[in-house]
């Protein structure tokens, strides 16, 4: 195995060893983006200058003799919508082409603590909205297992690139399904945490009260590693949750004897890709194997969370975004005589069509008289959604249904379809709007696509779910194919 | 017969508190400084960047809501008020919309003689924005136009009242006593020429009897007390003549155009906004527990009103005296401080309502400054020599001016000027006797019972003696003199 395929915890014992330097990992790294990128352009921005100095700098730290952390080293790709100071930060979106930030988003700050190497900024869809990363308003990222197909959607770039071992790990934001869905399409891990747990400031916001930041990995152990060092309470998010992250390690037993998993019957519905169902119809079967317990379980609200989510994102997007006029920093439309008309020009022009699509309905949304009809409604419904899981976790330990009811689709399969864009994401939005944390593991794969399964656990409950995913995973194994690239 | 007309006024008054830092992030709330010198990437809106609650202004707005006898919240949140408008980085403004922080309050203002008490609707916390420097004239014809960002997130309380006020003249007192209570409450600072308290108008007119409500124009660009009752009665006439004419009041908002005296339209109803209010999903709701209500409860200082009751009932001073002196924080302040040195608080609150007042007027002076030349302590010490036959009242006037150089005490200027009464019985009896051999004409007038004689008898003594001579021994020892 080269260097660049390894996880973070197996070349963290290698670099104690000094058995490998954190520059070899790093060049090992920039090789395959030499080699693949062409292929997946999951890249917006590379820093490899400033990668190799660090790479450097924590090498002489370890001949030194200093102890070092398990990312301490390891390479590690952003999202483009997380600031880094100095660093290109667009949200892959013209609006943005320019934005350098003059500050580091707080989790930027944790993995710069813990001496990680920042190799560069994935690409995505424009400003988090979409499902393939097709909204990019630079380009498109390619799904590593089969070019021609998407690899979802919102941080498709940051899924691409832990599946093409372009990095080691990655991180990216998930407001309805955008770290989970994309896992599932490229066959890594991905993590949406708890609400709150991890902070949001820096993170370019889509729908404040649904963005959650989270990782992307190769296994189980990574992810949890990462989580753990970017979770924690920070005074700079009203937000963030007053919580300190556990050592997720000690979680990792290998067992679920005796853990009750709830199978959600409101999850199993046409329209889901049979092949996709048999997978998941397998790991129940896997899980019961394994001394879990399995029942049916319902989540009757389940039908409404589309609308919901379509509801609440969009009115909160309408004002999130409304900063982005051309007054400050990033694109301003230099024809405009007047204010009104440069506010216009620059937002038509800055933004791409589904970022004004959503701009629009969520301005509806909030308009005097349609505010009680539509977005007091969907604050209601999504309080009943959230009392479904509470009421599901009273007697399970978690729920688990498919990440996406489909394997990747082909490119501009459903550009010109919303709404069957919208449902590639009808598994995961729930977890977002009732504040929850989901994870997406490899589960197999339909016609050498790979598919996610998805576990749903209680508020602050990542432990049990790594728990359970490590124990599926050690039990498995998909989660050592790797793509032909 | 013409028609009497009802007038209906209720005011939105945006007072800035008087914290170190803004409202959701650490920039410093210091007036003035070079344009973008007091900003952060949070108040500048950049992407990514969150708002966190600065805890003193909840603090300092409970309070404020508490000096108001408001019914403090157990449950608040903020809300976002969306409107695009280049001083607004985040293009809508974090502020408070269907659960104010405090509710239900009132003041009262003293009408002539009359109590009347004015309900305040709410007081609720936002961010202010920041200033537009445009080169030209306004936004329209610059050739450019400057933003300076420092004012952006300063904490500002919104105090609205009910719309209880029926006059122009009632809607400044409003005002004076509102910016009082929170100079008092040390809240805010109030400086209507630093924009630090603002004030717009609703205002609108009915035929005495009627019930309903006429239709109601927003006035805004008042900047001062003057402006405000100008503003309103300007209003006041519009709106009758255009009722009279046969037309209607159109709904509207309106700007005051002080040079000119006027107010104009700036925006009708169909212009209005569409604000979209909705909860800040970045900030948590605020629950206030009681037990922290009181706490800041406990640290309100004597409001006007209880200062008012102490001067009548501790120092029976008359009514009207009461409520002029606790007018303003500072000029009440310096009462307490030169009651400290003199018991006769009528003869104090006497030059401080003439003498004193006439000169803050004039000199633009504040008795708050440091620098004031006129201490309490030596108006008190002024009233005392008065009061010990020191000198006499027209004699003190004169001491008063001469108190205005810096700090001069008043017995040393009475000391170097010799100014000091004469209540020698012979020296005056000496003059007495002068006087009135120079007047036979008035000596037999006053025989006749002309009183009035006297009068100018006794002014020629006190002539001759440059004031000095002691008033009352002049006026009985002209009349033995004259037996």
């Amino acid at each position: 195995m080269r260097l660049n395929q390894l996880t973070a915890h197996e070349l963290h014992e290698k670099l104690k060893k000094k058995e490998v330097s954190s520059v070899e990992i790093t060049e090992a790294v920039y090789k395959r983006i030499d080699e693949v990128e062409e292929k997946v352009k999951a890249f917006v921005t590379l820093t490899r200058e400033s990668a190799l100095a660090r790479a450097r700098e924590i090498d002489e730290r370890i001949a030194r003799g200093e102890e070092i952390g398990t990312l301490e080293g390891i390479p590690v790709v952003i999202k483009d919508n997380m600031c880094t100071e100095g660093v290109l930060t667009t949200c892959s979106s013209k609006m943005l082409y320019n934005f350098k930030p003059p500050y580091n988003a707080t989790v930027v700050d944790k993995l710069n603590e813990a001496g990680a190497v920042v190799v560069g900024k994935a690409n995505m869809d424009e400003f988090a909205m979409g499902s393939s990363t097709e909204n990019s308003r630079f380009f498109t990222t390619r799904n590593p297992w089969d070019l021609d197909r998407v690899p979802g959607g919102s941080s498709g770039g940051s899924a691409a690139s832990v599946a093409a071992d372009e990095t080691v790990y990655a991180l990216g934001s998930d407001t309805g399904g955008s770290i989970r869905q994309p896992a599932s399409f490229c066959g890594v891990v991905g993590l949406k945490p708890t609400y709150g747990t991890v902070s949001r400031y820096g993170l370019v916001a889509f729908a404040s009260s649904l963005d959650q930041i989270g990782s992307f990995a190769k296994d189980v152990t990574d992810c949890a590693v990462v989580y753990g060092t970017i979770a924690g309470h920070d005074p700079k998010d009203s937000t963030s949750a007053d919580f300190e992250a556990p050592d997720y390690a000690k979680f990792l037993t290998g067992e679920v004897k005796g853990l009750k998993i709830g199978i959600p019957k409101e999850y199993f519905i046409e329209g889901t890709d049979p092949g996709v169902l048999a997978l998941i119809q397998d790991a129940i079967k896997k899980f019961e194997d394994m001394g879990a317990v399995c029942e049916e379980t319902s989540l009757p609200h389940a039908e409404y969370a589309l609308p919901v989510y379509y509801l609440l994102a969009t009115a909160e997007a309408s004002s999130n975004l409304a900063r982005y006029d051309g007054v400050r920093y990033g694109y301003r439309d230099e024809s405009a005589e007047d204010i009104i008309t440069m506010f216009r020009r620059t937002r038509s022009e800055g933004f791409g069509e589904e970022v004004k699509r959503r701009i629009m309905l969520g301005t509806y949304a909030l308009s005097s008289g349609y505010y009680d009809a539509y977005y007091l409604k969907a604050l209601k419904v999504r309080t009943l959604i959230k009392q479904d899981f509470d009421r599901a976790f009273e007697k399970f330990d978690i729920v688990i249904s498919p990440t996406s009811p489909t394997p990747p689709f082909k490119f501009g399969e459903r550009v010109d379809d919303p709404i069957q864009m919208y449902l590639s994401d009808v598994f995961t939005i729930s977890v977002n709007l009732a504040g929850i944390p989901g994870i997406s593991i490899p589960c197999g794969f339909v016609n050498g696509l790979p598919v996610g399964l998805q576990l749903m656990g209680r508020p602050f409950g990542e432990s049990t779910l790594f728990r359970a995913a490590y124990a599926f995973e050690q039990n498995t194994g998909y989660y050592k194919v790797k793509p032909n690239l | 017969m013409s028609t009497e007309y009802e007038i209906v006024i209720g005011l939105e008054v945006h007072a800035e508190m008087k914290t170190e830092s803004k409202i959701f992030c650490c920039s410093s709330t210091e007036f003035g400084g070079d344009p973008n010198t007091h900003i952060c990437p949070v108040c500048l809106g950049l992407p990514g960047v969150l708002p966190v609650t600065n805890k003193k202004v909840v603090e300092y707005a409970i309070k404020a809501g508490l000096a108001l006898n408001c019914q403090i919240a157990e449950f608040s949140k903020f809300d976002r008020k969306n409107y695009y408008y280049p001083d607004l980085p985040k293009n809508y403004q974090i502020s408070q919309y269907d659960l104010p922080l405090a509710e239900h309050g009132y003041l009262d203002i003293m009408l002539d003689d009359r109590h009347k008490r004015i309900g305040i609707t709410r007081v609720h916390m936002e961010e202010d924005a920041g200033k537009l420097v445009h080169q030209g004239a306004t936004m329209a014809s610059a050739k450019y136009s400057l933003v300076d960002f420092n004012r952006t997130g300063v904490p500002l309380m919104e105090i609205v009242s009910e719309p209880d006020i029926r006059s122009p003249e009632e809607a400044r007192l409003y005002l004076e006593k509102l910016k009082a209570i929170l100079q008092y409450t040390d809240v805010s600072d109030c400086k209507m020429e630093e924009g630090s308290l603002r004030c717009d108008a609703n205002i609108s007119v009915r035929p005495v009897g009627q019930k309903e409500f006429g239709t109601r124009t927003e006035l805004k660009n008042m900047n001062s007390f003057r402006a405000l009752q100008k503003a309103l009665e300007y209003e006041v006439e519009r709106q009758i003549e255009v009722l009279e004419d046969g037309g209607r009041v159109i709904q509207e908002t309106r700007t005051w155009d002080e040079a000119k005296g006027i107010t104009l339209s700036m925006r009708s109803k169909e212009e209005a906004h569409d604000y979209r209010y909705f909860p800040d999903p970045d900030l948590v709701p605020m629950v206030i527990s009681r037990e922290w209500v009181e706490e800041i409860r406990g640290t309100l200082p004597e409001l006007p009103d209880a200062r008012k009751q102490r001067y009548m009932t501790e120092y029976g001073l008359p009514e009207y005296d009461a409520e002029v002196v606790t007018g303003s924080m500072e000029l009440s302040d310096y009462f307490d401080e030169g009651l400290k040195h003199t018991g006769n608080a009528k003869a104090l609150s006497n030059w401080v309502m003439g003498e004193l007042l006439k000169y803050i007027n004039a000199s633009g002076q504040s008795v708050a400054n440091p620098e004031f030349p006129i201490p309490a302590a030596n108006l008190a010490e002024l009233v005392e020599l008065i009061d010990k036959g020191g000198i006499s009242g027209k004699i003190a006037k004169d001491v008063f001016r001469d108190m205005q150089e810096k700090g001069a005490r008043p017995g040393a200027i009475v000391e170097t000027r010799g100014l000091k009464q004469i209540s020698d019985e012979g020296a005056i009896t000496a003059i007495v006797k002068e006087v009135l051999a120079k007047n036979p004409q008035s000596v037999e007038d006053f025989k006749n019972g002309k009183d009035r004689a006297l009068g100018f008898l006794v002014g020629q003594v006190m002539k001759a003696t440059r004031g000095q001579a002691n008033p009352e021994l002049v006026n009985r020892l002209l009349k033995e003199k004259m037996q």
